[in-house]
């Protein structure tokens, strides 16, 4: 095969992989695409209950600052989610077909990517809702921050399937670490919310400056540069380890699934 | 002579057992140092030094009893294993053929099944578009191509399997043991179809406990036992020698 016959093949692989993605998880529920805006929409009725109604959290329009948070955490929860399945779930395939693996947790992750698109407009809606209105500079906001939370996304997915295959344990140990990771993000509470002495420690977390930048150019149309800066770093820091686990460990697949 | 177009020299393949790893990632780190010591020492030896070469056209038959190692040699070929030591030289686009429901899921449709699984056996989304109409009138599944293969029976599946793979112009075609589902009739079609590709020239690497079919498709013989090839030959005289010393 040529190089751009395997260019064609390779874009083409994703293609269906992707389709397929989509064509699954709306098997045979007839909500359809609503179902992906209901889901996080459902976490922020949960958390607005909890820490609005019943703690009494001191902040303005609550339910739109959760909105802003929750949908994109929800991409990365999606995706890293379902990774320890991704080649476990397809062993029978792995076992017989050579072809490009990192394919699979690319198909998961652009399709939780394309779900988070198509809330966008639900975001701006309830912007509306609250009297306000989009910034000019999500035309470039978006973008920038897609590319980083697709990068560190794709490399922890390429991380936890890979490894999953030889450490079948680690999906309980995903499910775990996702939802710890989820309450030291600053999601539900803002980064003003920590004490002052710890806010710095704000930055170990990988998915912490990430998850603020969405909040600040959402909200309110601006991206700090330290912040956009660490999570870029982050988003090649992982993508390069996932590369690499995966470059190491790929060729065992076949026997080890 | 053809050329010779898949080359194993002097090929061991050992697997990693299982056992160390299944302890999960907690066990594995608990005992870090032994853990990786008993890796590297440990590895069940499925094949031993096995060489032999299939020429371009040929068709080669593998027997032997269960475990031998014939699974592992196919592997081999087709890339999804890595030889321990040794070479395995393959010149030519490898189709395997799938086995009964691998590769397809369950809630998609035969339809959508066909394209994902000639997609990822290699062909372009166009090709197997183009190729539609005959994949599913060779299944002969009738109306169940559009229903999710999960209302699928097994010999349906292998219907589609087969199907798929071949359509898909194979160079070298690698067959195990698929053939035993699937009725008399799609059977008899099959064989058909693989003694059309064996007449076109497609090289063909066939596992088979039937030595019936063996004899008729195959031109060359190899039987495994004990982690080598303990005998290789023309189809009939291996099959009786195996069938002779069971
Ligand atoms: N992925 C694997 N990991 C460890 N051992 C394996 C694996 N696959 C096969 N084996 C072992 O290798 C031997 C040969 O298996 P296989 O090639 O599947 O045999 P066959 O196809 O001839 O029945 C068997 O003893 C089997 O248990
Ligand atoms: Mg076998």
């Amino acid at each position: 095969m040529n190089n751009r016959n395997t260019l064609r093949h390779y874009a083409d692989l994703v293609i269906v992989l992707f389709v397929k993605e989509m064509r699954v998880r709306y098997k045979s529920t007839a909500l359809g695409y609503w179902w992906s805006i209901l889901h996080p929409l459902a976490f922020v009725l949960v958390f607005f209950i909890a820490f609005r109604v019943v703690m009494r959290i001191q902040m303005e329009a609550y339910p739109l600052f959760l909105i802003v948070g929750l949908f994109p955490w929800q991409w990365f929860a999606n995706s890293v989610g379902a990774s320890p399945l991704i080649f476990l779930g397809n062993a029978s395939v792995i076992k017989k077909v050579k072809f490009p693996r990192n394919i699979m947790p690319l198909a998961v992750v652009l399709q939780d990517m394309v779900h988070f698109l198509l809330s966008l407009p639900v975001i701006a809606g309830v912007m509306f809702w609250y009297g306000k209105s989009p910034f000019l500079s999500w035309l470039y906001g978006i973008p920038v921050l897609l590319a980083a939370q697709f990068f560190i996304t794709y490399g922890i997915a390429l991380v936890v399937s890979s490894l999953n295959l030889f450490f079948r344990d680690l999906e309980r140990l995903t499910t775990i670490a996702v939802t710890l990771l989820f309450y030291l993000t600053p999601v539900v509470y803002s980064e003003a919310m920590v004490p002052e002495q710890y806010r710095s420690l704000i930055y170990l977390n990988p998915l912490a400056p990430l998850m603020i930048s969405w909040r600040t150019l959402l909200l309110n149309g601006v991206l700090d540069p330290r912040l956009l800066a660490a999570s870029m770093a982050y988003s090649l820091l992982f993508f390069a380890l996932g590369t690499a686990v995966y470059g190491r460990l790929s060729w065992k697949f076949g026997e080890v699934v | 002579m053809k050329p010779s177009i898949i080359t194993f020299r002097n090929v061991t393949k050992n697997y990693t057992l299982s056992r160390e790893l299944g302890g999960g990632l907690k066990n594995f780190l608990f005992r870090l140092p032994r853990s990786v010591k008993e890796i590297r020492a440990s590895g069940y030896c499925a094949l031993k030094d096995v060489s032999f070469e299939v020429r371009s056209g040929e068709t080669l038959g593998i027997i032997g009893r269960n475990g031998a190692g014939k699974s592992t040699l196919l592997g081999l070929v087709a890339g999804v294993l890595h030889p321990s030591a040794g070479e395995v030289e393959v010149n030519g686009k490898v189709t395997p053929l799938l086995e009964l429901g691998g590769g397809f899921h369950p809630d998609l449709t035969g339809m959508d099944n066909i394209m994902l699984n000639g997609v990822l056996l290699g062909l372009n989304r166009k090709d197997v578009a183009r190729k539609m109409e005959e994949i599913i009138k060779f299944a002969g599944l009738g109306d169940y191509i559009g229903q999710p293969i999960r209302t699928y029976s097994g010999g349906m599946l292998a219907r589609l399997g087969f199907s798929v793979a071949a359509h898909l112009d194979p160079e070298i075609l690698l067959v195990d043991e698929v053939l035993a589902v699937g009725d008399a009739d799609f059977r008899k079609k099959c064989l058909d179809k693989i003694m059309g590709f064996k007449r076109a020239g497609v090289t063909i690497v066939f596992i088979s406990h039937s030595m019936e079919d063996v004899i008729r498709i195959c031109d060359r013989v190899i039987w495994i036992e004990e982690r080598g090839v303990k005998m290789a030959g023309d189809a009939a005289s291996v099959t009786g020698a195996y069938l002779g010393g069971g």
